[in-house]
């Protein structure tokens, strides 16, 4: 499980954004998730294909969220939070006895709902933060891989002349792409986004989209969202969560090739919720 | 008072309260307003007049006046603004006024006791007082030096033990403790906020006198006495700063691969920093002026004393105690000498807080 950690500049060349990489693939089988007593979703089987973007639907408190957090080992860190049954990248189960969940979350990196760049790093800092919070890494390595990520998320030419300034002294938009270059920076298989445009205004969103469609030649991506036009625009496939009643725990209805999810989706309750027939 | 002013101003386009009824057009934005001088007018003239019945009465003093002149004065104002503006208005300049006599309040002690000591302590704030120990000075003359040393070297070490433990067990109590031993902790932590000084002074000469023997009086007896009292202070603010450092961060840097500890290190703390020293610095504060631990622990001596580890210690408090206490030949020169050494205290509780916060805005946000 070790990460594909370049040690020299001449590997850094061949990382670079603009070749192409084959991430990993993420299954899920009978997972149930719970928050202490409460069972929070039940009986979820899915698997996420490399190289698409994979959002997730579905009205709020129906544990989104939570399945989101649980592919990365977030959940846990919720006192009193469990996890049942199986999560595995390309066949490797994350929650095997053996496994750290630190390793685990070096390889599927996450963006938060708020931006939250760290407010006592520069900018340069924020983008280094995975690097130096976990390796030693020499620092003409360090700044090519800054200048990598910044780029991926398309920031670069926005910040190159500020980099040591304040990452809090960025609009809304720049800190979100800032927070997408610091989780890239560290080469993830797999990046989660937790609503990640539910901050942003439209121009931001849109920029922030595009990079979505781009990441996904390198990444692995899944993608919680409340916005439908944003899961039909950005997403490849789509998975749709539902409750039956709140107190009772949420279930995927279905996941589909975003396409039909959108226009001939095999379940009432999903055709009811993507043309806003549901409550 | 400038606060009334800008209220008064930005007062005129305000909505003319509940009085209008529904007119219509500009005019029924505007009620009456008070002159912009009005309040202070009033504040004046009331306080004119409450002098002159004080006088009258024969019992006229500053404080009297003043209590009587803010109650006077508030309610003029009240009922004129009322008859004038509206009950709105009214309102809002009585709680106003309310508001800033409390604060004068809260703040006149405070100058009155810089000032005084300041003014009697200023007789001796000279070079001698500081380059100078007591030994052999019976009148006047001599200084305080052994005592700004030992007041130094007690208060250094009281720091050096007891921020590492306060921030260390903060952490532990914030970022790891879970269940029974977290609550015990705090609980405990909460009980010695509150142990008299005396006692922790007590507590620290019983300490060392069952293996040096009874009558055994060290610096670092004094220290271990003010960090008993310090760590819970430091524990309390460091763990109420490291509540506040928001969870999304923590989230951010596990997100990223990082161990729990280097979070804590590299993420919780810095992002602490200001709040972390700062409560270091009022902790400081606090023992650095204890006088009852320090007499039974430390004693009183007259000479320079640098080594916490052999022999009493002088302290700026118990200085200040011992001049009052036993004066020398010269009783007016003690008593000076007593409130210069108040004043050297103030003045290091002063310097450090400014240190503190040169450290934060030089190296409070990590660049790069």
């Amino acid at each position: 499980m070790a990460p594909p950690a370049p040690s020299h500049a001449g590997e850094l060349q061949a990382t670079s954004t603009d070749v192409d990489r084959q991430a990993k693939r993420v299954e899920l089988s009978d997972v149930d998730l719970y928050y202490g007593d409460f069972h929070a979703v039940q009986n979820v089987t899915m698997t996420i294909q490399p190289n698409q973007v994979t959002a997730l639907i579905g009205s709020s408190g129906c544990g989104k969220t939570t399945v989101l957090r649980s592919i990365n080992r977030m959940h846990e860190l919720t006192p009193g939070a469990s996890v049942k049954g199986e999560i595995s990248l390309d066949g490797q189960d994350i929650y095997g006895p053996a496994v750290d969940p630190v390793q685990v979350r070096r390889l599927i990196g996450m963006v938060f709902q708020a931006p939250n760049p760290f407010p006592t790093m520069s900018i340069y800092g924020n983008v280094a933060a995975g690097l130096t919070l976990n390796r030693r890494i020499s620092k003409p390595d360090r700044d090519a891989i800054v200048e990598r990520s910044l780029r991926g998320a398309h920031l670069w030419d926005e910040v190159k002349d500020r980099l040591d300034k304040q990452g809090s002294g960025l609009s809304g938009g720049q800190q979100q792409r800032l927070c997408i270059a610091r989780a890239i920076a560290v080469e993830p298989e797999v990046l989660l986004m937790d609503e990640p445009c539910s901050a942003l205004d439209p121009v931001a969103t849109l920029a922030v989209e595009d990079l979505i469609r781009e990441l996904k030649n390198r990444y692995t991506i899944v993608i919680v969202t409340h916005n439908m036009q944003q899961a039909a625009r950005a997403s490849d496939a789509t998975a749709f969560f539902n409750l039956e009643e709140s107190g009772k725990p949420g279930e995927l209805v279905e996941i589909g090739p975003t396409d039909k999810i959108f226009t001939n989706p095999d379940k009432t309750a999903t055709e009811d919720y993507v043309s806003g027939r549901f409550g | 008072m400038t606060d009334l002013s800008a209220q008064a101003g930005a007062q005129v386009p305000g909505l003319g309260g509940g009085r209008g009824g529904p007119a219509l057009g500009p005019a029924a934005m505007r009620g009456g307003t008070l002159p912009s001088w009005g309040p202070y007018a009033v504040v004046l003239v009331s306080a004119a007049a409450v002098a002159g019945a004080l006088l009258a009465f024969g019992n006229f003093t500053i404080a009297l006046l003043l209590v009587i002149n803010t109650v006077v004065a508030t309610l003029v104002t009240y009922v004129w603004s009322r008859i004038v503006e509206g009950s709105r208005q009214a309102t809002n300049r009585a709680v106003t006024m309310t508001i800033i006599a409390a604060f004068a309040l809260a703040v006149v002690p405070l100058f009155s006791l810089l000032w005084e000591v300041i003014k009697r302590g200023a007789a001796r704030f000279d070079l001698a007082f500081f380059t100078e120990s007591a030994r052999g000075v019976i009148g006047a003359g001599g200084g305080a030096e052994h005592a700004i040393v030992g007041t130094l070297v007690i208060t250094g070490i009281a720091a050096l033990i007891s921020v590492p433990i306060g921030i260390l067990a903060a952490v532990y109590l914030n970022e790891y403790g879970t269940g029974r031993l977290r609550r015990a902790i705090t609980f405990f932590v909460d009980v010695m906020t509150g142990i008299p000084s005396i006692v922790a002074g007590l507590f620290a000469f019983a300490l060392f006198a069952l293996f040096l023997g009874p009558g055994i009086r060290l610096g670092i007896i004094g220290s271990i006495a003010l960090s008993v009292l310090m760590i819970p202070i430091v524990i309390r603010s460091s763990e109420e700063i490291l509540k506040i450092v928001p969870n999304h961060l923590r989230e951010a840097a596990y997100a990223l691969g990082t161990p729990k500890w280097k979070t804590i290190v590299k993420v919780v703390l810095p992002t602490a920093l200001a709040g972390l020293v700062t409560g270091v610095m009022i902790a400081i504060a606090r023992v650095i002026g204890e006088t009852a631990p320090l007499l039974v622990t430390v004693g009183v001596i007259d000479t320079t004393n640098w080594n916490p580890f052999s022999g009493r210690m002088a302290n700026l408090a118990v200085y200040a105690y011992d001049e009052y206490r036993n004066p020398g030949l010269e009783k007016a020169a003690s008593y000076d000498r007593a409130w210069a050494a108040a004043l050297t205290l103030i003045a290091i509780v002063v310097i450090l807080n400014l240190i503190a916060r040169f450290i934060y805005r030089r190296f409070g946000t990590e660049i790069r």
